[in-house]
């Protein structure tokens, strides 16, 4: 394989695209975002994957009252706020759902704690929480979001809400929406030449004098490496 | 039950089992001496290069699970080392009251396509610790030896860094090293006022092409995923598969070896395994055999390869195989810096690792631990993956309002939304890699009373750390303390305390397990002479870190693959000299 096939074979990657070369074919920059989730996982699959992926993917976990009440709640953690997306916006259930079932010892205080939000709100209100109004649902949240002031003989509520809260939060900041507004600009075409100078300026560092001249340059990572005897490179 | 054990008719001269760093480059040196070579490989088939097999640049929406662990592939499901700690039907045992976490990798190329690429020589002193401390053994070589070798695998394989001139931590032929990241600048403010040195990482990513082959890295912080461009080293995109392309090479996967197969006079003729895919037992022939299967594995074939000739197993006559078995010591500490909240938001990916790091810089007599550990650093801006924006719950308190009150813990909305956002990129985390003593109480065995799937006996181990480990990890974490609130980092979690071995991790967690087969000049008290071959079978050779006879506190590949080059020219000397 020569290094032009090799090019080539980048632009295979869904983000590679124009990742080296600029003399490239637009048309060739297709980029894929589409959701992947239904096939399972690509890549290297051994067949006992695949049909883990797949007969996990075949299941369902939760009911369809315990899916409304999750729908509410994952948009209580990430609404859509300024940058307008919300949880449910990019399919958040649907990951909790798969994790569900890829994580079984997050199931039962899954289900207990969406229970449990029956159960107080019956006890306080007479009636389940998803037929309480906004603020007392609200005020059902407040007990048990905040694990430093939430009393002790809630930490089982609170250990459901911080399970949730950590599914929810990762499944929206691991989609492409999230990483917008997470600002992550990685795996894009670049070649790493250090922090950028106004940055580097503003955290008071410079890099290291010694290593000025033997840190890459961007401009000879094409020219094939040659040393002399030392180790010295000379090409 | 009975089997069918089909034998194949023709003879290989040499048979290499395991594709990873020493199956690869044992199947590169034999193969271009003209030697037919067969290649034994327990899993399946992998080529990065191949769109089916590519997991690099996937986004985390590829997976249904977010990158997250599984079973298989414990450091995530885009990692590339199918197998992991608990391989389905492939069990092993521990003695009651000891610890060992085996990591195996059953794929073309093994381990190799998955791990740090951090590629350190062994230095001078690592050949002679018993003359210099008095524990463990010396190797029968020294770094002269290999220093030829390791010179070779630069230049063949490709490894970044700078020439430092420290005495024990030899130069090499280094690509261009790369500038550090904000949080690696961090780190070195707080490592220069703890007195703690940090130079270039030595990787072996192309910063810089070496020929025409192989891509040139385009910094996408992958290489745990292997890369399509093979500008990482990858046994079997590197090694293996141009060794097929040009020499005398077949490869066996899913092939399980089970046994060693020695005639009347002790010689090895071959080995017998087990075709995953039809369950079948296999004979193979050969003129010698190269094990290659990794340092507990390599045990386990040689102890299951009993005959009348070896009524202990192949190689066993002194029964030193599986005795000396030690990993790396390992400790992790983490801290969150203030200075880098709301930080600006640039492409930070860099090579797949820390672009800086630590070498042992320390005089073990003015310590109370024989022994020294090399420091890692990681942080930074990464892909956001399975894991991000959790525990909030607990981290969200080091975040600061305009007023200067704390965040509270926990919470929902906007707020936590933004939070997240503000705290992302902040972490500067630390781990130490350090070199244990060898013991012989220390070991692995044959468990009588378990076999895999394939029928074939399992290993069983007993490992205990000692003191000096123990002192050597309480080390790790007050230098990672000092140098974590030197660079203005906010301490997380507790440290870790006598209570937890002081964070020091359960032996085969670091997976540098090494020293199962060792070298040595006294057929009594090791397995392989100073070219690694069987001191009671001329015609087998290991090509792994079983040889090893002390491990450094350097991560073990580069020094597999430079001793597995000086074994392969032994074995064609071997071959020239019609000794095999």
């Amino acid at each position: 394989m020569n290094r032009r096939e090799n090019l080539k074979l980048l632009f295979t990657g869904t983000l590679a695209s124009g990742l080296l070369l600029t003399n490239c074919d637009p048309k060739d920059k297709v980029e894929d975002y589409s959701p992947r989730i239904a096939g399972g996982t690509p890549g290297a699959r051994t067949a006992e994957e695949i049909a883990y992926d797949q007969r996990l993917l075949s299941e369902v976990f939760f009911t369809d009252e315990e899916r409304k009440k999750l729908n509410v709640l994952v948009d209580i953690i990430m609404p859509a706020g300024e940058n307008g997306v919300s949880a449910t916006d990019v399919d958040v259930p649907d990951f909790i759902e798969f994790m569900m079932k890829d994580y079984p010892p997050f199931q039962t205080p899954m289900r207990g704690g969406l229970m449990w939000l029956d159960n107080y709100s019956d006890d306080t209100y007479g009636k389940k929480f998803l037929a309480l109004s906004e603020s007392e649902r609200m005020e059902v949240i407040d007990l048990i979001a905040w694990p430093d002031k939430a009393p002790a003989e809630l930490a089982g509520a609170v250990n459901f809400f911080n399970i949730l809260r950590n599914l929810t939060c990762t499944g929206y900041f691991t989609t492409e929406k999230g990483f917008q507004y997470m600002g992550y600009k990685g795996n894009t075409p670049n070649v790493w030449d250090g922090v950028p100078d106004e940055v580097l300026k503003k955290h008071g560092f410079e890099y290291p004098e010694k290593y000025k001249d033997l840190y890459l340059k961007p401009e000879e990572r094409g020219t094939v490496a040659q040393w002399d005897e030392e180790g010295n490179l000379i090409g | 039950m009975s089997f069918e054990i089909k034998s194949s008719g023709e003879a290989y001269d040499v048979i290499i089992v395991g594709s990873g760093a020493g199956g690869g480059m044992a199947s590169k040196i034999l193969s271009e001496a003209g030697l037919s070579v067969a290649v034994l490989e327990a899993g399946q088939d992998f080529d990065p290069a191949k769109e089916e097999d590519r997991t690099q640049l996937r986004p985390p929406w590829e997976s249904p699970r977010r990158g997250s662990g599984t079973r298989v592939r414990p450091f995530g499901d885009f990692d590339q080392a199918i197998g992991g700690w608990d391989i389905e039907g492939e069990p092993y045992t521990k003695a009651p009251g000891t610890q060992f976490d085996w990591f195996r990798s059953r794929m073309v190329g093994g381990r190799t396509n998955h791990w740090g690429r951090i590629s350190l020589r062994f230095g001078p002193n690592d050949f002679k610790r018993k003359s210099i401390d008095g524990l463990g053994d010396d190797w029968p070589i020294g770094y002269d030896d290999l220093k030829p070798y390791y010179d070779k695998v630069d230049k063949l394989i490709g490894v970044f860094g700078s020439k430092e001139g420290i005495y024990n931590e030899p130069d090499g032929f280094f690509l261009p090293p790369l500038k550090p990241r904000l949080h690696e600048l961090y780190a070195m403010k707080g490592a220069k006022k703890a007195n703690v040195p940090m130079i270039p990482s030595r990787l072996s990513m192309l910063t810089r092409p070496i020929n025409n082959e192989r891509g040139v890295c385009f910094f996408c912080n992958q290489c745990n995923r292997a890369c399509q461009a093979y500008a990482d080293f990858s046994s079997g995109s590197v090694l293996l598969k141009p060794a097929m392309e040009k020499g005398k090479v077949d490869l066996y996967t899913f092939a399980m070896v089970r046994a060693v197969t020695t005639d009347d006079s002790g010689k090895a003729t071959g080995v017998s395994y087990i075709n995953k895919v039809d369950m079948q037992e296999y004979k193979l022939r050969a003129r010698a055999v190269v094990l290659g299967a990794s340092a507990c594995e390599t045990a386990r074939i040689m102890m299951n390869s009993k005959s009348k000739s070896h009524p202990n197993g192949v190689g066993n006559s002194s029964g030193m195989v599986g005795r000396y078995v030690h990993d790396s010591t390992g400790a992790d500490r983490m801290g969150i810096l203030p200075d880098l909240v709301d930080r600006e938001r640039y492409n930070e990916d860099g090579v797949g690792g820390m672009h800086v790091y630590t070498p042992w810089w320390l005089d073990n007599k003015k310590l109370d631990f024989a022994r020294g550990y090399h420091i890692e650093y990681w942080g930074g801006m990464a892909m956001p993956s399975y894991g991000t924006g959790f525990a909030m719950d607990t981290m969200r308190k080091y975040l600061k309002d305009e007023f200067g009150n704390p965040s509270p813990n926990g919470g929902y909305g906007e707020g936590l939304k933004k939070d997240i956002r503000r705290l992302y990129g902040t972490t500067l985390g630390m781990s130490g890699r350090g070199e244990s003593i060898p013991q012989y109480s220390n070991y692995c065995e044959i468990d009588n009373k378990v076999v895999d799937k394939y029928g074939i006996p399992v290993l069983k181990f007993h490992y205990k750390w000692t003191d000096q480990e123990i002192k050597q990890a309480k080390h790790m974490q007050d230098t990672f303390e000092e140098i974590l609130t030197e660079a203005g980092a906010i301490l997380m979690g507790t440290k870790p305390g006598a209570d937890t071995l002081y964070g020091l991790a359960t032996p085969g967690r670091i997976i540098h397990e090494v020293g199962t087969t060792r070298m040595g000049k006294d057929p009594n008290t090791s397995v392989l002479n100073s070219n690694c071959q069987a001191h009671d079978c001329d015609n087998l050779f290991v090509v792994d870190a079983g040889p090893f006879v002390s491990q450094a506190d350097k991560n073990p590949t580069w020094t597999i693959m430079a001793l597995a080059w000086r074994t392969c020219d032994y074995i064609v000397e071997e071959f020239k000299k019609k000794n095999i």
